[in-house]
């Protein structure tokens, strides 16, 4: 009996803790076999029934609900996205429009001035044109009364000057012979007055 | 004289004797914890799982993250094809960190702190991944104790060194949880029996180091819980991946 306490504590010395044997009822509990095959029975059905229910109800749920989870948040992430991209595209769209209509405006713009512009020119051409025309006019105007004027002059000379005869000497002068005398006068005048 | 550190691992029955045929199957200490352990894994997973909210509640949290912790630590480890044995490993490591953790409780009992209980898990887990390496690879699995690359002459020698550690892995994966559990309860009773006999006056230093030395066993029940876990998915990943 002592001699297998004795090899007994030797051996288990060997494995664990000395204090193990310094205590007088000796040997470790986990060494005595009595509830050995209780525990195996009582672990086997404890976790046995862990494993059935945790691999059967629970963790299938749990799965389930991290799926769940994660696809919600990544619908949510990708409806996210897909505004993103709308407002972007919208953006885009909307300055390309105000880009648009910016260019529109130039246009009309550049248009409407070169329409006054052309107006403005054409108005001015007939403007000119028809002072030209009237300047044109008054000068043939102008040169016909030039050419008419010494006639008209010697006819005045030549009947205010039948007339001062008359009333000077009180008889007729010769109409020809007072002619031919203020044609002569005029002539030697004509570069005188009418040197242009 | 302070108590014996090491009645607080002696089994004792609860109420009357169970008897099947010459094994006696009585209700103990350690089924008491045993039922405790997994009750509570159920009640709070059961609880963690019930609804689905967008912002989960804490317990559903921890549901959560415990599942992604495991599912992420056989997929680092054993790789996709380990998929159906997650719940196995699940419930694998939430047993052992619970029954740890219980042990943690004054005046509790610590069921990872005997033998027979690591034994049969690490034999149960030695087993199966041997048939299932068996049944993935055929014959073939026996080439997990050829690794290539080593020359002929030491090819013998290595093969024996193989099989002896591949045959030790029930004792070292049963051992070192056994161990463990053990040592860190019995020191933390010698400390604590340090305090009752040094008194007021010289107790405050055990005291503190009991207190230091929870802190310590909180994490060892975590880490032997994981370890335990993880080195199953080791074992696992060579059944299902034969890389030699």
């Amino acid at each position: 009996m002592i001699k297998k306490i004795f090899f007994q504590s030797i051996f288990f010395n060997f494995f664990f803790l000395k204090e193990v044997f310094a205590a007088e009822s000796g040997g470790m509990p986990q060494l005595n076999p009595e509830f050995w095959v209780s525990q195996i029975f009582w672990l086997t059905l404890t976790f046995g029934i862990l494993y059935v229910v945790l691999s059967k109800l629970i963790l299938p749920k749990i799965s389930v609900n991290l799926e769940l989870r994660k696809s919600q948040i990544q619908e949510n992430i990708e409806a996210a996205e897909s505004q993103r991209e709308n407002s972007e595209s919208k953006l885009k769209e909307y300055d390309e429009i105000i880009s648009k209509s910016k260019l529109e405006a130039k246009n009309i713009f550049k248009e409407a001035r070169e329409k006054a512009l052309k107006t403005i020119n054409s108005k001015r051409e007939t403007l000119d044109k028809q002072i030209d025309e009237e300047i044109k006019k008054a000068e043939q105007e102008i040169s016909i009364l030039k050419k008419g004027a010494p006639e008209k002059i010697n006819k005045i000379a030549i009947e205010t000057s039948s007339e001062l005869v008359k009333k000077l000497i009180g008889t007729d002068v010769n109409n020809s012979s007072l002619s031919a005398i203020v044609d002569d006068l005029s002539k030697k005048n004509r570069n005188k007055y009418y040197d242009n | 004289m302070a108590a014996n550190p090491m009645t607080q691992f002696e089994v004792y029955r609860i109420g009357p004797e169970i008897k099947i045929g010459v094994f006696d199957i009585s209700f103990t200490n350690a089924s008491l914890f045993m039922v405790l352990s997994s009750l509570a894994i159920l009640i709070i997973f059961n609880i963690g799982s019930k609804k689905n909210s967008m912002l989960p509640n804490k317990i559903q949290l921890l549901a959560e993250l415990s599942y992604s912790f495991v599912a992420k630590m056989i997929s680092d480890t054993a790789g996709s094809k380990a998929k159906p044995y997650f719940a196995f490993i699940f419930s694998l490591f939430m047993f052992v960190l619970f029954c740890n953790m219980f042990g943690m409780i004054p005046y509790t009992f610590t069921v990872t702190s005997h033998i027979i209980v690591t034994f049969v898990l690490a034999s149960f887990i030695f087993i199966s991944v041997t048939i299932i390496g068996f049944i993935k690879h055929g014959f073939g699995y026996l080439k997990l104790f050829v690794p290539s690359g080593v020359p002929v002459v030491l090819l013998p020698l290595i093969v024996i060194i193989e099989i002896i550690s591949y045959l030790s892995r029930p004792i070292s994966l049963s051992v070192r949880l056994f161990a463990n559990m053990m040592a860190g309860h019995t020191m933390m009773k010698v400390f604590g029996g340090f305090v009752i006999s040094l008194g007021i006056v010289g107790g405050w230093l055990p005291l503190s180091f009991s207190v230091a030395l929870t802190g310590l066993e909180i994490l060892v029940a975590f880490l032997q819980a994981y370890v335990f876990a993880i080195l199953t998915c080791i074992y696992l990943n060579d059944a299902l991946n034969l890389h030699h």
